[in-house]
């Protein structure tokens, strides 16, 4: 019982009041550059879901039976980004085969997510903080749910802004920035509820 | 001029920006009064410098912008009223003034002007503020009328736990100018619901959604209505057009939420105060709200009533 | 002479026509994240241009050899030897600043700005003009950086490079230097350089026309 309300915690934690995007910063590439609509942006959302649930799991295999044991941890970085690499092709040619309509989805986003730092910082942030294995899958899933909320409120809003008189020069990235920064001010009132 | 609003359900007749400003204004005013005559001379300074400031930048901008100067639509004159209203009386006056403009410049302007801003700029350079100058927006002043004596720095009202619900109902409290006096925030509420300017949906599913979680959350739920920004929130923050969603139960949504995020900081969080980002955190959620729960076509379904 | 001139205009590339941070928007987590100061914003800097020159330099030399399906893991393999050079040496030179900027030295692995040089230019130029592109990208970076940590450091903090500016009197506006902060800065920062560049673009094409 105890447990499942730790795990709540840490959900409202990774979600809320250490979002991805809106505290630590990690993700911004594709949440700049793929959140103009609900939809792709959704889709995105989905994709680093499922890519940085099972890059924790195999990260933390890695590194707890592999690199540790050998002691070779001061190549975690390398090691990391090839599990991703590997990850991300295997997944990609697994939904081509068993779900094409998954991989039609999803497909252009996931060569995308090998670069996006959201996987490696997981990764990494799951080292760091020496989470055993439960909480570095989970710490995988929630922080990737928070960069999904994050994202699709973003859509929602530069949808509205679609037919707003911006400034010319504000067009574009500056504005979303604008945005992010402001929207970055009411995650703020999350602060402190865990 | 006219707003993108007109086809919001409950504004069924073209009424100029002007005149909606001009009734927000009046509504206004008692919770002005009532701070200037509870807080003294500081607190009249502090809505001055801020309502002159908004003015100001809004003019500024549109001359550097090469755009008409339309600070007769009144918006930037309420906007830098209601800001004034949510700053402590002892506000340093630099701090408004750099409220007033970031609400008109960053949260409004930039994102297109009146009508296209995703944020309410009050509540977004309130927030800007607490974020930036924690000290000074959380010392509050005990209102000098009751007590005579000079203000007194005091704790938050909400830390303030212990005060009588009569003092709370009547404004004799701690607090930021416009919050405290609840009679000059429902006269105002009714002169806003008699002019036809807003609908009794968001402000009372608003107060009703926080007093059902901070009952569940173990508070005093009367208590945690009448305390804190709660009922200024839910008359003259949490019913911007611009900001809220434009469906009946959009509406509904947008108001139980804010009610559930307040309860929730105020309880769980660090901050003793929630309404601020209660209402952010939700005007953010409108578009999506507004676009998953589509506007329904009048005449078409039964329970689509022209308020 | 025209080769070194070449190379000079190769190195101002990324100086201020295609500068990563304000022209191409690449590298926007790092950029958000550690410009809190002045002084990060020169590490970070500093650590990606050793990253983007060396990488640059080694992709150019085996340009040749590398099979062009297998470029992109390879390219990523030769940036996270760098990396963990770079992650190395900071760790037993500088402990404070590598604590400073803490997660993302690793992350500069997945810096869009060098795997986006090693695909566009070092794959396909001599090695001596790709380190060259890679130190105008890397001071282009830097640069934007360290000024972008400055404007945060002086408004947050009333102070640059840890020096105090402002004097006792200021108080500093907290939130420049928070994760909002971080956005709406770069954001204003990147409204004013489109203005600018647009202004200069105008008057150009003003002297052009007039020219003509």
């Amino acid at each position: 019982m105890n447990e499942i309300v730790n795990i709540l915690l840490f959900m409202v934690s990774c979600i809320l009041t250490n979002n991805f995007i809106f505290s630590r910063f990690l993700g911004c590439c594709p949440f700049l550059g793929v959140s103009s609509k609900v939809g792709t942006s959704v889709s995105m959302g989905l994709a680093v879901t499922f890519v940085m649930t099972i890059a924790s799991f195999f990260c933390y295999m890695i590194y707890n039976w592999l690199l540790v044991p050998l002691g070779l941890t001061f190549m975690s970085t390398i090691a990391f980004i090839l599990v991703i690499a590997a990850l991300v092709q295997f997944v990609e040619m697994f939904l081509k085969k068993s779900s094409p309509t998954l991989y039609s989805a999803l497909g252009i986003y996931l060569p995308l997510i090998t670069t996006n730092c959201a996987v490696l910082g997981v990764a990494t942030l799951n080292v760091n903080n020496a989470y055993n294995m439960l909480y570095a899958v989970l710490n995988g899933t929630f922080s990737a749910l928070g960069f999904l909320l994050a994202i699709v409120l973003m859509a929602g809003v530069r949808e509205r802004l679609e037919s707003s008189k911006i400034p010319a020069c504000m067009k574009g990235f500056p504005i979303t920035l604008v945005a992010a920064g402001l929207m970055a001010v009411a995650f703020m009132g999350f602060s402190g509820l865990v | 001029m006219t707003l993108r609003l007109s086809s919001a359900p409950h504004v069924h007749s073209p009424v100029t920006t002007q005149r909606l400003m001009l009734y927000v204004l009046i509504s206004l005013l008692p919770t002005a009064a009532f701070g200037v005559y509870a807080f003294g001379i500081p607190a009249l300074t502090v809505l001055l410098i801020s309502m002159a400031s908004a003015v100001l930048a809004e003019a500024i901008w549109q001359k550097i912008a090469k755009q008409p100067i339309r600070v007769n639509d009144l918006s930037a004159l309420v906007t830098g009223l209601i800001l004034g209203l949510n700053l402590p009386a002892n506000a340093p006056w630099w701090m408004a003034m750099i409220g007033s403009a970031f609400a008109i410049i960053i949260v409004k302007q930039l994102f297109g002007g009146l009508g296209d801003n995703f944020l309410n700029p009050a509540m977004a350079a309130r927030a800007v503020l607490l974020a930036s100058w924690p000290v000074h927006m959380t010392t509050y002043v005990a209102p000098t009328f009751f007590s005579g004596a000079d203000a007194v720095a005091t704790a938050t009202p909400l830390v303030l736990k212990n005060s009588a619900l009569m003092d709370l109902f009547l404004g004799n409290v701690p607090g930021t100018i416009g919050e405290v006096s609840k009679i000059a925030i429902l006269l105002g509420f009714l002169f806003l619901l008699v002019t036809g300017t807003v609908t009794w949906r968001i402000p009372v599913v608003m107060v009703g959604s926080v007093f059902l979680f901070s009952w569940l959350f173990g508070a005093d739920p009367v208590m945690a209505i009448l305390s804190g920004g709660v009922l200024f929130g839910a008359v003259f923050m949490a019913t911007d057009y611009v900001t809220s969603p434009i469906t009946p139960w959009g509406q509904v949504i947008y108001a139980f939420g804010i009610g559930l995020i307040i309860s929730l900081i105020r309880q769980f969080g660090a901050y003793p105060e929630g309404v601020t980002y209660g209402i952010l955190l939700m005007n953010i959620v409108s578009p999506l709200i507004d676009r998953f729960l589509p506007r329904k076509i009048y005449g078409h379904h039964k329970e689509a009533k022209k308020a | 002479m025209s080769e070194k001139k070449n190379l000079g205009k190769v190195l101002f590339n990324g100086i201020i026509p295609e500068n990563p941070t304000f022209r191409l928007v690449l590298g926007t987590c790092p950029t958000l994240a550690v410009t809190t100061s002045a002084l990060n914003g020169l590490g970070m800097g500093a650590a990606a241009t050793f990253v983007l020159v060396c990488s640059n330099v080694v992709v150019s030399l085996l340009r040749n050899f590398i099979p062009d399906k297998v470029r992109i893991p390879a390219f990523i393999v030769i940036i996270c030897t760098f990396v963990t050079m770079i992650q190395l040496l900071m760790q037993a030179f500088v402990p404070a600043l590598y604590e400073a900027l803490g997660i993302f030295i690793p992350l500069i692995v997945v810096n869009c700005i060098i795997l986006a040089r090693a695909e566009a230019f070092a794959s396909k130029n001599a090695p001596l003009s790709s380190a060259a592109d890679g130190l105008g990208m890397g001071i282009g970076f830097t640069l934007s950086l360290t000024i972008m940590g400055a404007i945060r450091e002086l408004i947050g903090g009333g102070t640059v490079f840890g020096m105090n500016v402002l004097g006792a009197s200021y108080e500093p506006m907290l939130l420049i230097v928070l994760a909002s902060g971080g956005f709406l800065t770069y954001g204003l920062l990147l409204g004013l350089f489109n203005l600018i560049v647009k202004k200069i673009e105008a008057k150009k094409a003003g002297k052009e026309a007039g020219a003509a």
